[in-house]
């Protein structure tokens, strides 16, 4: 740490503090700041040269009397201290504890940055996690070591179901559970109480690392908080040989502390006004999750993302589309039809699903029955939509047994209770009853020998 | 070479520097940590530096050494089978040298420079012949499949001392020695080195005569690229570029392939390296891995880094090409590229001019796919370079700026469509918004290697789905009764093709790959059906019955019943229908007279 305290910063505003003439500071620095009230402020140096230095100050700028702010140089990274009691425990942004007790004492201390790792250092993700969801474990399987988020609309129950993801997940054959760091960012105070309730009235609060920083706090610390969360994460998985869940929610609220840091430093806006590394930057924080070679652990993410006007081509879910393995996409319409969990089937996609179900881990129809449900589903769809045109009576019989099949999925597939853990064979049976609606000759994403096994058509009709 | 200069200022991977007498494009390392950047801008005496690795407590005063020459690749035998990050340095050795991660400041040569390789040297060389670049020297086995040559770098002239006799040479050892016109003479090695940015000459360029196969019917029957020729598949996420790009470059005819990840996943490279060593080449029979190579610059590693990796890739693409290969090398995404041009060009202050792009993007990505093509070489082989870039369009909209000036250079356009990946329709590729520029040369070569009817019935299935999308619009407004018994048949046996023909799953053991003698099969089949199911519709058999066949179900499972070795039973199925429909047009007939 330099000894020096400099003071008479030359400007502040939108959360940027800028010194002149304070030569040789580290870029991306640590930064100690010191109000006029004495209150410590947290930054980090986002631009340095000899003339200039340009700070980014976590809690903000906006009431500093630059006569009486003293800014200390760190010479040091953001770092987190690590330790297996970071479960149980809750932190703001950058580490620091949120719960009335003492602070994590460790010698091992981490740069929340992270490093990349070596994409061969990579293990493929494979083994599938049941979630007892039908719509997730049938057509959209999670894999531990995914990435793989909801995207989700205000009012809609994301929170709901990323709880009974939580409460539910396990491998098949296995005993162990994983361990939760949640991550929560610009949401509500009601919001995050829901998820420690969760927690507590499942008696799991003791593995969970909270990092929280609420609507009402200061945005920019949003931007170091998943970095924070990840680091805690990656340290259970790699070092201590856990199964990590992480829970990142609401990247929309990151990315918009994003934009406005950008805006203030004047970077070039691209789509809505996002700067061009909104891509990058995303991908540095959920690239982080995954199995790496010989360890044990891994971490497996579920970030939550709401589309702003429910648009899916906003920039901030389709950059993350882009970037993780698949999405949760939920819908208006099933949610306003009372339907739980209301998953828009169509745009939903796993990446990681086919190297993860089949044969030897879930049943061998599993790839076959999910790519028809598929198939079926968005025949079926068109056929709806042709209805509420012409009407059903006009429909041929083969279409009037689509919508048959719409409405059952959406019943009896889709539809489930938070509490209903429903095993990968429930699901797949459910999924069968419904395919039997519909005449074997127009399945032909299943194969014969699949037909011949589990569909009974003709008990159907 | 400059002498060593100072840092003045840290923005980001953009490094301002004291550094007098640099030159654009020279390579520097900065500060302790020694990170690697490369020289983009002068302004008298300083230069601005874009730095490939993370700048993170850097700072001003820190030293900035010149290091006398621009970004390199090294080019040599143990190439194929490896991993490179965008600025060549080989990821395995990086990972027995430090772990897990990737640290900073680390260099490591990208060829290992102790292997031995047994190297036969050219018999026709004598001591006194001329050497021009790229003369073949002699050749080493590079993997069981490949056969590497060994050229003369390409700046090289004049008269051989010496050429070393057979036997092991590791990349250290000097294996011919070249008297230079000023009398200088030059010492060549199993490997040279090139600079990314500068296109490597050859003697001239040919058109391209055969088509790039891929073993994707919607590729190679409907929408053909050339060896050579220059593709794009720009597409929504999820909409499958990965998957269609992975699949080309399982079961293209190239015989190598470079496969650039360039801002995308890391578990998608390990998806390669994990399943290519396993699967056989169908052409020679060897492990695909042996005639592949990855370059990686995921989306989590320096953006910087970036960049460089699409040059470096096409450098060693034509580096392989010069040895008389055909090459295709994949990009995926151009769009990480195109956003790491805009990334620095905005820490530039460039002004931007197309959604924060720079003016200079259509040049750029002009200029790189120009390097794609059939050419004849130094050495009077031919050889190709086939580029095929992945755009990820923001929105999944086609307007905007990459892939809208992608779209004017190449010559296939391989378009995909959010709604037929959303039906799990894969390969997701559009027929009506792809196009191919390539489809009558392509046809000499089908009509020529599988049958002369290709182009037409080719043609003929592109019209069926045209009219069925027509037809599809009047069912919209009034329904399917509304159509006449001929239009449900064309509605029908349109479906028959999209899946009986288009979709073709990569996961399907049997049909993932589809060998062009059962690509036209299939369209044989399929369009035979359907014409001949016309003259009995025409004679006034009822749809319902036509369809009611189950030899239709067979056609439209044949791709997954019948292997590619399996052509008779192909033929044999469509015997049987063609017998089937003229019983039933006969019994037809008989009933109506
Ligand atoms: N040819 C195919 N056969 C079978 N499945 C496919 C095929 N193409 C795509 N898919 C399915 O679609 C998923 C997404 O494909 P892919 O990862 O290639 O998309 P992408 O366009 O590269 O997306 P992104 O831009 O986000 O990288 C795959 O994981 C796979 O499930
Ligand atoms: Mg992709």
């Amino acid at each position: 740490m330099r000894e020096k305290e400099y003071r008479y910063a030359s400007a502040a505003h939108n959360g940027l503090l800028f010194l002149k003439s304070v030569p040789g500071v580290a870029f991306g620095d640590r930064v100690g700041i010191r109000d006029q009230h004495g209150r410590q402020r947290n930054g980090q140096v986002i631009l340095s040269s000899d003339e200039v230095v340009m700070i980014q100050v976590l809690e903000g700028t906006d009431d500093l009397n630059l006569d009486d702010t003293w800014v200390r140089f760190l010479e040091e990274p953001f770092e987190m201290p690590l330790s297996p009691d970071v479960l149980g425990r809750v932190f703001n942004g950058i580490g620091e504890p949120r719960d009335d007790r003492p602070p994590i004492i460790s010698r091992l201390r981490r740069n929340v940055n992270g490093q990349p790792i070596n994409p061969i250092a990579r293990a493929y993700p494979r083994e599938f996690i049941q979630t007892g969801i039908s719509a997730i474990d049938g057509l959209n399987s999670l894999v531990r070591g995914q990435k793989l988020p909801i995207f989700t609309g205000s009012g809609l129950p994301h929170n709901k179901l990323v709880a009974q993801i939580v409460r539910q997940s396990k491998l098949l054959g296995e005993e162990s559970r994983f361990v939760v760091v949640f991550a929560a960012m610009g949401v509500s105070y009601a919001d995050a109480g829901f998820f420690r309730d969760d927690f507590e009235s499942n008696g799991v609060l003791g593995n969970v690392a909270m990092f929280i920083n609420l609507a009402d706090d200061p945005p920019i610390e949003r931007l170091i908080l998943p970095r924070t969360a990840m680091t805690a994460a990656e340290y259970l998985a790699f070092d201590q040989d856990l199964h990590v869940l992480v829970v990142l929610t609401d990247m929309t609220y990151y990315a918009e502390a994003l934009r406005e840091v950008a805006t203030a430093k004047g970077d070039v806006p691209t789509r809505k006004g996002y700067p061009g590394y909104l891509y990058s930057d995303l991908a540095e924080i959920y690239e982080r999750a995954g199995r790496v070679r010989n360890r044990h652990g891994s971490i497996t993410m579920v970030p939550v993302v709401s589309m702003p006007s429910d648009d899916i081509t906003h920039p901030i879910p389709d950059l993350t589309g882009y970037i993780t393995e698949g999405q949760i996409v939920l819908s208006r319409e099933l949610h306003n039809q009372d339907l739980y969990p209301p998953v828009n089937i169509p745009p939903s996609l796993s990446r990681l699903m086919k190297d993860g179900i089949g044969k030897d881990d879930t049943r061998e129809d599993h790839p076959r029955v999910a790519s028809q449900l598929y198939a079926a589903y968005a025949k079926a769809l068109e056929v709806r939509n042709l209805a509420s045109i012409i009407g059903p009576d006009e429909l041929p019989d083969l279409d009037r047994k689509y919508l048959q099949f719409a409405d059952g999925f959406e019943q009896h597939f889709l539809a489930q209770g938070v509490d209903e853990d429903r095993s990968i064979v429930q699901t797949l049976n459910i999924a069968w009853e419904l395919l039997s609606l519909l005449p074997g000759e127009v399945l032909s994403r299943v194969s014969e020998a699949d037909l011949a096994r589990y569909h009974h058509w003709d008990r159907t009709t | 070479m400059t002498d060593t200069g100072t840092v003045i200022e840290v923005n980001g991977p953009l490094v301002r520097a004291h550094l007098p007498g640099t030159a654009n494009g020279e390579q520097v390392q900065l500060g302790a940590l020694g990170l690697t950047g490369e020289v983009i801008g002068l302004d008298d005496d300083r230069a601005l530096i874009q730095v490939y690795e993370s700048t993170e407590m850097l700072r001003p005063g820190e030293p900035v050494t010149p290091l006398g020459h621009p970004l390199s690749v090294e080019l040599g035998p143990g190439l194929l089978g490896g991993i490179f990050d965008g600025i060549q340095r080989p990821l395995q050795s990086l990972m027995s040298e430090a772990g897990d991660h990737i640290p900073r400041g680390v260099s490591i040569a990208a060829l290992d420079r102790d292997k031995p390789w047994s190297f036969t040297p050219d018999t026709e060389l004598k001591t006194g012949a001329e050497i021009r670049g790229g003369v073949v020297l002699g050749k080493v086995q590079e993997t069981d499949a490949i056969e590497h040559r060994i050229l003369a770098p390409p700046q090289t002239r004049g008269e051989l001392l010496e050429l070393a006799a057979p036997g092991d040479y590791n990349l250290k050892q000097v294996i011919a020695r070249v008297r230079g016109p000023q009398g200088d003479i030059q010492e060549l090695k199993l490997f040279h080195r090139w600079p990314v940015r500068i296109p490597r000459p050859y003697r001239k360029r040919d058109n391209g005569i055969a088509p790039l196969l891929t073993g994707q019917r919607i590729l190679d029957t409907f929408f053909p690229l050339l060896k050579g020729g220059k593709g794009a598949i720009p597409g929504p996420f999820g909409a499958g570029k990965t998957m269609l790009q992975q699949q080309i470059a399982r079961w293209t005819n190239a015989g190598i392939v470079i496969y650039v990840g360039c801002g995308e996943r890391g578990n998608e490279l390990v998806d390669i390296l994990e399943s290519f060593p396993n699967l056989t080449d169908p052409y020679s029979g060897r492990s695909l891995m042996e005639r592949t190579l990855l370059v990686a610059n995921t989306s989590n590693m320096p953006v910087v880094a970036r960049e460089a990796s699409i040059y470096l890739g096409v450098t060693l693409a034509e580096y392989y090409r010069d040895q008389g290969h055909d090459v295709v090398m994949l990009a995926d995404s151009t769009s990480r590229w195109a956003e790491a041009l805009r990334e620095v060009a905005g820490r530039l202050g460039q002004m931007p001019v197309e959604e924060g792009y720079p003016a200079y993007l259509a040049s750029r990505l002009a200029s790189f796919y120009e390097r794609a093509g059939r050419v004849q070489t130094l050495c009077g082989d031919s050889g190709s370079v086939s580029l095929i870039g992945a755009v990820s369009p923001p929105g999944g909209d086609f307007s905007e700026p990459v892939t809208n000036h992608t779209k004017d250079i190449i010559q296939t356009f391989w378009a995909l469509s959010k709604p037929l990946a959303d039906a799990r329709h894969y390969p997701s590729v559009s027929w009506t918004e792809s196009f191919s520029d390539s489809v009558d040369a392509a046809a000499i070569w089908w009509s020529r290697e599988v049958d002369a009817s290709w182009q037409e019935k080719r043609t003929q299935a592109l019209n069926l789905l045209g009219r069925a999308e027509e037809l599809a619009r009047i069912i919209n407004l009034v329904g399917a009764e509304a159509l006449s018994p001929m239009q449900r048949w064309s509605v029908e046996m349109a479906a028959l093709v999209r899946e009986g023909l288009l979709q073709q799953s990569a996961l399907d053991e049997v049909d993932s790959y589809c060998s062009p003698q059962k690509q036209f099969a299939l369209l044989d089949l399929i369009i035979s059906l359907y014409q001949q199911g016309k003259v009995l519709v025409q004679a006034g058999v009822p749809v319902s019955s036509l369809l009611a066949l189950p030899e239709i179900g067979r056609a439209r499972r044949a791709k997954n019943l019948y292997g590619n070795e399996q052509m008779q039973e192909l033929a044999a199925l469509g015997k049987e229908i063609h017998a089937r429909l003229e019983k039933m047009r006969r019994e037809y007939e008989e009933q109506s007279k």
